[in-house]
């Protein structure tokens, strides 16, 4: 067997896998984020919050109303989603004639008054969420040890982006709304109900992260700081594909869980710090993103 | 001889108003409880260590005898900046005398510098390192209730024991993680073990699948978890995904709270092995006291650290009572004379580096058949009596046993 740095090959394939599956959970997420900035120019810090709501949504239906794994993933997203539109229609509606920064203090507090409310209500160290019996286990790949569910969880991110990506970029729906972003005026003159189709594509982004968290409470504690950890990695993955870019944020998601995963086995002091030194670089050779207009 | 007269009872007047500013400064022992509020470790300290602190002072009613106790808290966010800045402005201008419970041995250490620098008290229950106490001790300092020394004697000399002779380690990117890697390798080495390896996470880290696989290739018998709270959790999560446990490699969790075990759930946390200076279900005074703190704690258990807030408050204010001051290093010498009795740890010392002796427990999580009720998570295995437990003074290399 090979060595590639000192480090056997084998081992750095396992790392790769395991960089794909960590980009699957930051691509979910900042799609999330690319199309809410991209549609509604509103920078949204709930985001974490929305994606720690998504997993504790998942360990309710499971504890309180007994039901599994395959219906929180259908359902939590549905409830955390319409958490969001109830926010876009009492409050960021009110946002969308002001600077960015304003959308940007709501949706900071709104995260941190949740963090807050669900910290106290629940503790910080987390509830057990038990693993879908049906994805429960192991592959031996050879070189490495696949858990079934990581790999579940790539499959279903490559789903979700791609099915969002097509939606947004290749329907009629989707050029109503990109066009409602250029010119809401207008595209309102064609007998189109704008504002609703604002509502519910907040909603939408919103359910992504429910979604996300839906897909992680099995592997990491179901926990009011989860979002919290995550998301600020998050918004360098939104800025170093470009802000607003759907197909930036997918891609960088997944390559940014790449390099972060390789970093891990050559310098793991630095895991924490790569990706920001990735997204200084881009900043200052392309500052509107790898894959960003304008 | 009226002259004579005005100038005694001026000088009266002077010494006793010297007296009483040696006494209780302000009038008030304020007591600051320092510690994670909001991150990671809050379950395990928390708001809970602030109320443990005001137990021992309801408790302490018969011997304070009017004399005015107060509490303060206030979070770190396990960052040794804000840490120190709050002890600072404690120390400086809010008249708080001595500061207790501060886990993050990052924040602990900033702290124990301070408190030396302005000669109050610190009593230390939250934080790990055995550096408190080893070259880092401290006239002002007492190390309360566990320390990265006792949890690699106990657990790691256990482990060697029973056959786990190679290890590798995934720590804890700080001065915990990195105090209690050296003194468990240490161990390991001295009982005839190998350390093959060892890799440093960030804290906090949520995924550990890269360092897990690491480990995984390195081969080694056991994989010891130097980190805490929901670290160690995920670590023991994701290696049953992983099937770690499955394929032979044994996980030893080098510190493990009674709140990580309850995240976890008895399914996953079976079976696990640890050392730990304090458990709730012991004997009748701790079971009374446990329940009573539970139900001021919207139902949440106390973890060792609590415990040992209470248990160093109880004896503080002993001693504040006994030389009628609150001047930290005297107080702090006066805890290091007069031997410890509480309801919690039972009758111990404080030794001259600092070091609160008491014994140490090899515990082990019970099967979910095994467990009787909310919390009833551990089976005592081994005692380690209490001159054992702990790092010997001479070893630790403390400059003011030298």
């Amino acid at each position: 067997m090979g060595e590639i740095f000192g480090v056997p090959t084998q081992v750095l394939f396992g790392q790769l896998l395991i960089g794909l599956i960590n980009g699957s959970f930051y691509a979910m997420l900042s799609l999330g984020l690319a199309v809410i900035f991209g549609l509604l120019n509103i920078i949204n810090f709930t985001h974490g919050a929305q994606y720690m709501m998504g997993a504790f949504a998942a360990y309710f239906l499971l504890n309180k109303l007994g039901l599994n794994y395959w219906w929180s993933l259908a359902l939590a997203p549905i409830a955390v989603g319409a958490t969001g539109v109830v926010v876009e229609r009492l409050m960021l509606s009110r946002l969308y004639k002001l600077d960015h920064l304003y959308g940007l203090l709501l949706t900071f507090g709104l995260a941190l008054v949740i963090q807050g409310v669900f910290r106290n209500e629940f503790g910080s160290t987390g509830l057990p969420y038990p693993m879908p019996s049906q994805l429960a286990g192991a592959k031996n790949l050879g070189f490495m040890f696949l858990p079934n569910y990581r790999a579940w969880v790539i499959v279903a991110s490559l789903l979700v982006c791609t099915a969002t990506w097509f939606v947004i970029e290749r329907t009629k729906l989707g050029a109503y709304l990109r066009a409602a972003t250029e010119n809401p005026a207008m595209v309102q003159a064609f007998g189109v109900n704008v504002p609703r189709m604002i509502t519910l594509t907040y909603g939408f982004g919103v359910a992504l992260a429910g979604f996300a968290g839906v897909m992680a409470a099995p592997i990491y504690q179901v926990n009011p700081l989860m979002g919290a950890d995550i998301i600020i990695v998050v918004f360098a993955v939104v800025v170093i594909g470009g802000m607003g870019s759907i197909m930036g944020a997918i891609l960088t998601g997944f390559g940014l869980g790449v390099v972060e995963g390789l970093t891990k086995v050559f310098y793991p002091e630095a895991t924490n710090t790569v990706i920001f030194v990735i997204m200084g670089i881009v900043l200052l050779i392309r500052p509107q993103g790898l894959f960003g207009s304008r | 001889m009226k002259f004579r007269r005005k100038l005694l009872s001026a000088a009266a007047i002077l010494a006793i108003a010297g007296a009483a500013h040696a006494q209780i400064s302000g009038n008030v022992v304020k007591i600051g409880v320092l510690n994670d509020q909001s991150g990671t470790y809050a379950d395990l300290a928390g708001p809970g260590s602030t109320l443990a602190a005001k137990m021992a002072i309801e408790d302490s009613k018969a011997i304070l005898k009017g004399l005015k106790v107060e509490v303060v808290s206030a979070d770190h966010q396990n960052k040794p900046d804000v840490g120190s800045a709050i002890a600072r402005k404690w120390y400086d201008s809010e008249g708080v005398d001595v500061i207790v419970d501060v886990p993050t041995s990052s924040v602990a250490l900033a702290v124990n510098q301070i408190t030396k620098e302005k000669g109050k008290a610190f009593l230390v229950s939250g934080a790990a390192t055995s550096d408190l106490t080893g070259k880092a001790c401290s006239p002002n300092t007492i190390h309360w209730t566990y320390d990265t020394w006792e949890l690699a004697n106990g657990t790691g000399s256990a482990i060697v024991k029973t056959g786990g002779k190679t290890w590798f380690f995934l720590t804890a990117d700080y001065a915990f993680g990195h105090a209690l890697e050296r003194d468990t390798a240490a161990v390991v080495v001295k009982n005839g073990g190998k350390v093959v390896g060892s890799v440093r996470h960030p804290f906090p880290t949520a995924d550990f699948s890269s360092f897990l696989l690491q480990a995984q290739a390195s081969k080694a018998q056991i994989i010891g978890l130097a980190n805490a709270g929901a670290d160690t959790t995920n670590a023991i999560k994701q290696a049953a995904e992983f099937g770690i446990v499955k394929a032979g490699q044994n996980l030893a969790g080098m510190l493990v709270f009674l709140t990580d075990v309850h995240a976890l759930g008895l399914n996953t946390a079976q079976g696990l092995i640890f050392t730990t200076s304090w458990y709730w279900d012991m004997n009748d005074a701790s079971r009374a006291w446990a329940k009573r703190f539970a139900a001021a704690n919207g139902g949440k258990y106390p973890t060792m650290v609590q415990a040992g807030v209470y248990s160093s408050v109880i004896h503080y204010l002993k001693a504040v009572k006994a030389i009628n001051s609150d001047d930290g290093t005297k107080v702090i010498a006066e805890m290091k004379k007069l031997p410890t009795d509480d309801p919690l740890f039972g009758k111990g010392t404080v030794r001259a580096d600092g070091r609160k002796l008491h014994p140490a427990y090899l515990v082990e999580v019970k099967k979910p058949s095994e467990s009787k009720g909310p919390y009833d998570y551990y089976k005592i295995r081994a005692t380690i009596p209490a001159d054992q437990a702990f790092r010997p003074m001479a070893d630790g290399g403390c400059p003011l046993v030298k």
